[in-house]
C-alpha cells in the first residue's frame, strides 16, 4: 500500500508527465489557451490514457511474451492506439451524446499524443504490475490535467501582458512553462523529505 | 521547385521545430547533451528518409495508391512503426549507451508529429525521388535545430560539450574566465523550456526584421 501511495505521488508530482518527462508537449503548448479546452484534453486524456494502457499491458504480457514477440512492440502499441481512440469516439457518440460533445473534438488529436504511447511503454519498461500500472496511468493522467489546467490560466492572464513582440504566443509560453517547471521539480524535494 | 530548394526548404523556410513547432517532445527531452542529439538526428534521418520513400512508392502507383487511399493513415503508421523497430532495434545492437539514454523517446519517433505531417503532405502527392529528398531536408533541418538547442544547453549546464562518446569538448575555461559556475538548470527540464523560448524568440525578432526590410523594399520600387 505504502508504495502504491510513493508510486501515485510521483507519478502526480516528481515525474510529472509534461513538466520532466515531456510527453504530451504539442497539447500543452496547443490545447492550452483557454480553460475549458484544457480541461476537455485533460479529461480525454485521461479516458483515452487509462483504457490503452490497460489494453496495451494486457495484450504485451499475455500475447506478445507468450509469443515470443515483443519486438513487435511499437508496431502493435500504436495499432491499438489508433484503433482504440476510434472505437471510443464511435461508441461515445452513440452511448453518451454529451460526454462525446465535451471531448469529442480533443480525441483525434489524441492519437498522435506521445503521452499516451509513451506511457505505455513506460508501464511495460518499469515492469508494473497491473494494479501498480492502473495507479501510476490515473495519476500521470490527473498530472497532465493539472498541469495543462494550471498553464491554461496563466496562458489567459499571459493575454493582457505587455510582452515584447518576439517573445508573443510560443516563445514566452515556453518560459513560463519553464517556471512552473522549477515549481515542480522542488515540490518533489519536499514530498521526498515528508515520505 | 528544384532539388536544391527542396531540400533547403526544410532546413530555412519551413524548419520542422523552429518554424513549424513540430517535434517539441523529443527536442526537449533529449537535448541534454550533444552526443544524444546527434543519435536522435541519425535515428530520424533514417526513418524520415524511408518512410517518406515507402509512402510515395506505394502511392505513386495508382491501381495500389486507389486500395489504400481510404485507410492511408494506418498505412503510414505502419510503414513508420516497422522503421522504428528497425533503428531501435540497430541501436539497442550496436550503440547500447546511445539507446540507454534515448530511452523510451526511440519508440515514441513513431508519434513525432513531423514523420507523419510529411508523409500525408508531401509523400503521398510526390515522386519518390523527390519525397527522399524532402524527408532528408526536414530530418536534417529536425537535426540541426535539436542539435543548436543541445549545444546551448550542455555548453551553459556543465560547460562541457559531448560529440560522440568519448570525443569531449571541455569550455569551462570560459566560464573560469568569467569567474561563474556553470548554471546547473539548463540540463534540467526547466533548462530546456527556457532555451527553446528564447531560441524561438531570436527566430521570431529576426523574421519580423526581414519582413519589415521586405515591405519597406516594396514600397520603394512601387
Amino acid at each position: 500500500m505504502d508504495n502504491l501511495i510513493a508510486l501515485a505521488f510521483s507519478a502526480f508530482i516528481i515525474q510529472n508527465i509534461i513538466l520532466t518527462q515531456f510527453l504530451g508537449i504539442c497539447p500543452f503548448i496547443g490545447v492550452s489557451t483557454k480553460r475549458s479546452s484544457a480541461l476537455g484534453m485533460g479529461f480525454a486524456v485521461i479516458f483515452v490514457m487509462l483504457i490503452s494502457s490497460s489494453v496495451t499491458w494486457v495484450l504485451y504480457r499475455y500475447v506478445l511474451e507468450y509469443f515470443n514477440i515483443t519486438y513487435m512492440r511499437t508496431i502493435v502499441f500504436i495499432l491499438v492506439i489508433a484503433a482504440l481512440v476510434q472505437m471510443v469516439e464511435t461508441f461515445l457518440k452513440k452511448v453518451s451524446p454529451s460526454l462525446y460533445k465535451a471531448l469529442g473534438i480533443y480525441l483525434p488529436l489524441i492519437t498522435t499524443n506521445c503521452a499516451i504511447l509513451g506511457v505505455a511503454v513506460l508501464n511495460i519498461s518499469n515492469e508494473h504490475n497491473f494494479i501498480e500500472m492502473l495507479v501510476y496511468t490515473t495519476f500521470i493522467g490527473l498530472g497532465f490535467l493539472f498541469v495543462i489546467y494550471i498553464f491554461s490560466m496563466m496562458r489567459e492572464k499571459l493575454d493582457y501582458a505587455p510582452v515584447p513582440k518576439a517573445f508573443k504566443g510560443a516563445p514566452i509560453a515556453l518560459i513560463v512553462a519553464a517556471i512552473l517547471a522549477i515549481i515542480f521539480t522542488r515540490f518533489g524535494g519536499l514530498i521526498e523529505w515528508i515520505l | 521547385m528544384n532539388k536544391k530548394d527542396n531540400f533547403l526548404k526544410g532546413i530555412f523556410r519551413e524548419n520542422p521545430l523552429f518554424v513549424a513547432l513540430l517535434g517539441m517532445c523529443p527536442s526537449l527531452a533529449v537535448t541534454t547533451t550533444l552526443e544524444n542529439a546527434i543519435g536522435m538526428t541519425i535515428a530520424v534521418i533514417f526513418v524520415l528518409v524511408l518512410s517518406n520513400f515507402i509512402v510515395s512508392l506505394i502511392m505513386s502507383q495508382p491501381k495500389l495508391a486507389k486500395l489504400v487511399r481510404p485507410v492511408r493513415i494506418p498505412v503510414y503508421i505502419v510503414v513508420i512503426a516497422t522503421l522504428v523497430t528497425l533503428v531501435e532495434m540497430l541501436m539497442h545492437a550496436y550503440l547500447i549507451g546511445l539507446y540507454k539514454s534515448l530511452g523510451i523517446f526511440i519508440p515514441l519517433i513513431v508519434v513525432n508529429c513531423i514523420i507523419l505531417g510529411r508523409a500525408e503532405a508531401f509523400a503521398s502527392e510526390n515522386k519518390p525521388v523527390d519525397s527522399l529528398i524532402d524527408g532528408f531536408g526536414m530530418a536534417v533541418g529536425f537535426g540541426l535545430a535539436i542539435i543548436i538547442v543541445s549545444v546551448f544547453r550542455e555548453f551553459l549546464g556543465t560547460g562541457l560539450l559531448t560529440i560522440w562518446k568519448d570525443l569531449q569538448v571541455d569550455l569551462n575555461f570560459i566560464f573560469d574566465f568569467l569567474r561563474i559556475q556553470p548554471l546547473a538548470m539548463f540540463t534540467q527540464p526547466a533548462g530546456a523550456f527556457i532555451t527553446l523560448g528564447f531560441i524561438l524568440a531570436v527566430i521570431a525578432a529576426i523574421t519580423a526584421k526581414r519582413q519589415a526590410k521586405q515591405a519597406k523594399e516594396v514600397k520603394a520600387n512601387g
